[in-house]
């Protein structure tokens, strides 16, 4: 992929993108986070340090999944108060974007979604555990509601996201064990689904080393 | 990649001295450990924080051993996993407490799994996240998840009640969750209840042998002692595989018997017809012209057919080898009764006297009756080589033994399993 590339309007170093529909990504000398324009790129402001985390994903890790490869390119951080976990930005070989999640090692691969016009995202408020919603033909039922820290960003996101503080979600299930989350960090609140998936489902590599681990 | 946002290219396993006794305190879990237990002392540390903070100090009464050393590797299912928390757990009532151990298994890559022992009963457990459809089986309450029912065991509060090693969450002492167990051997479904939510894991039998394989344990797995709830059943499979042979063996043996059916020549060889008047003073016993027997040595037949009615007779017979003169000597009673319309016995007999050589026989007759009876006639038909089925029916009968035995033993499993549970047919006294 021939990657748009630009300088940091901070210290100027050069900025690749590896996916062109990129929104935002972060200088990886200087910690700005930038967000295109039409133009060019802007700082809007600056990575604080990540805490540390122990995913073997980072950003540059490849995997294959259900025959499409894939490229780790962002991700945001959230911690709650029982953990923390990682939403990794992932582009396919074919040019869309997608999720995966490592909550304490369980992986979980989710796309954005839109849901039906006649069926709008509840709000945050009215969300109560059990509550159910029907998407492509499926049940899915609301198992809990957790209320989330940001804790930072790193790489190309899919849209602007550096100011946040608390975030809101709703995991949901199915009985056949799909999962589709509900954002509500944004508004209009936006409707992720997917599925778990084994670590070696995966085919990851370009992952991280763990002392003591070969 | 030199990016300096990126994480150090291999993450470091930590080590850091225990803020109450001083005692070093290694990391095995890297960031994903949220608590730590000091070994030395046995406070509970907060492991997010830089200096240790201590969450909770050692009051327990005793200091338990993890039976798999906390550090120990071992492959289950061709994946590695450190041994890295250990717990005990208590449930019941007041007066019927057990305790039970958890062990927490880590993978960098793969992710947490957990070990549980009851009384040298193991199960490997991981964490499921799929809806659950509670339903019933029959009295007893059930979940069906991904495909699979499981049939309510037991339900009780489960408190921690002594931690060491290490957790992703903040493990204490006196943590107190609800737990719900449902089997479908091996496999055994929980749910654990706080109450913010509930957690499903999914827990298959291992065997503790295995285990001490697989981590390379000195000396050998504490024996297992009574049945466990997901303990499989060592008769699982074996019931429905004894029917099936016995079904098979059936069809052999109505084969063989059907093979020795058509084989049979069922010749006749001798057939006349008598009158007997028990009223008259001659001499009642007659022989009967010579037949010939030929072919194997195999049975005859001897039919009697009589025209008795509300009355009786009995034959002495003798089948008599003309060559050899070996006489086979039996007698055959006839009687026939009806009273109002019900009859008792039958005025035919037939017997089979079985091996008879072959040769040129005849047969010695002295029919007797009641004296106030009247004249008969009776017909004698001899057959050589008759199809005999004695055998076969006490064959089937043989053949049902195994597959009844097995079914009783399984039955007797299930009822050592079942006795075990909270929702057991028959609970004396209780709540």
């Amino acid at each position: 992929m021939s990657a748009p590339a630009a300088n940091c309007p901070n210290c100027g170093a050069p900025v690749v993108f590896r996916w062109s529909s990129a929104v935002q990504t972060t200088c990886e000398f200087c910690h700005s986070i930038l967000v295109r324009t039409d133009v060019d790129l802007k700082k809007v402001g600056e990575v604080a340090d990540l805490p540390p985390d122990a995913s073997p994903i980072q950003i540059g890790s490849e995997g294959v999944y259900q025959n499409k490869s894939f490229v780790v390119i962002g991700r945001i951080m959230y911690a709650y108060e029982q953990g923390g976990w990682n939403e990794w930005h992932l582009i396919y070989n074919d040019g869309t974007s997608g999720w995966l999640s490592d909550a304490q090692l369980e992986y979980d691969l989710s796309w954005l979604t839109q849901p039906p016009v006649s069926q709008p995202l509840p709000a945050h408020d009215v969300v109560n555990r059990g509550k159910r919603f029907e998407w492509n033909g499926k049940i899915y039922e609301v198992t809990s509601i957790t209320k989330a820290h940001y804790q930072g960003v790193q790489g190309e996101l899919p849209f602007q996201y550096w100011d946040k503080a608390d975030a809101v979600f709703a995991d949901l299930r199915t009985t056949d064990g799909d999962f589709a989350t509900i954002d509500y960090s944004d508004s209009p609140p936006k409707l992720y689904l997917g599925r778990p998936a084994e670590f070696e489902e995966l085919h990851l590599k370009n992952l991280r080393q763990f002392e003591g681990w070969a | 990649m030199s990016s300096p946002l990126v994480g150090p290219p291999v993450a470091k396993a930590k080590a850091l001295s225990c803020p109450n006794c001083g005692g070093a305190v290694e990391i095995r879990g890297f960031a994903h450990t949220l608590s730590v237990v000091c070994p030395s002392c046995l406070s509970v540390l907060d492991a997010t924080t830089p200096e240790f903070e201590i969450l909770q100090k050692f009051h327990g009464k005793q200091r338990f051993q993890p039976k798999i050393p906390l550090g120990s590797r071992g492959k289950i299912g061709d994946i590695v996993y450190e041994a890295i928390g250990f717990q005990v757990r208590e449930g019941g009532s007041d007066d019927d407490t057990f305790g039970w151990e958890e062990y927490l298994l880590f993978n960098p890559y793969k992710g947490f799994r957990y070990l549980s022992e009851f009384q040298g009963h193991w199960n490997f457990i991981r964490g499921l996240s799929a809806l659950p459809i509670e339903t019933r089986s029959g009295m007893k309450p059930a979940i069906q998840m991904l495909g699979r029912t499981y049939v309510g065991f037991d339900s009780m509060k489960a408190r921690t009640s002594f931690v060491l090693g290490e957790f992703p969450w903040q493990a204490r002492a006196g943590d107190v969750v609800q737990v719900d167990d449902y089997v479908d051997p091996p496999r055994m479904l929980s749910s654990e209840k706080t109450q913010d939510e509930i957690t499903w894991s999914l827990g298959e039998y291992i065997a503790g042998p295995q285990l001490w394989k697989a981590f390379g344990l000195p000396g050998s797995a504490p024996p297992a002692t009574g049945v466990f709830a997901n303990q499989p059943s060592p008769l699982a499979g074996k019931v429905r595989s004894a029917w099936h042979t016995w079904l098979w063996l059936n069809v052999a043996l109505a084969a063989v018997a059907f093979l020795f059916t058509t084989l049979s020549t069922r010749r006749n060889v001798f057939e006349q017809t008598y009158t007997f008047e028990p009223r008259a003073k001659t001499e009642s016993s007659f022989v009967t012209p010579t037949f010939e027997l030929t072919g194997h040595t195999s049975n005859v037949e001897i039919t009697t057919r009589t025209d008795l009615y509300n009355s009786w007779a009995y034959f002495n017979f003798a089948l008599i080898n003309e060559e050899t003169g070996h006489a086979f000597d039996f007698g055959r009673e006839v009687s026939y009764y009806v009273d109002g319309g019900e009859a008792e016995g039958k005025a035919i007999d037939s017997v089979t006297i079985p091996s008879v050589p072959s040769g040129r026989y005849y047969l010695r007759v002295e029919p007797e009756m009641d004296s106030k009876g009247t004249r008969i006639n009776y017909t004698i038909a001899v057959r050589r080589d008759v199809p005999h089925y004695t055998f076969f029916w006490i064959a089937a009968l043989l053949l049902l033994i195994p597959p009844i035995l097995t079914s009783i033993r399984a039955a007797s499993f299930e009822a050592s399993r079942w006795r075990e549970s909270d929702y057991a047919p028959a609970t004396d006294g209780g709540e």
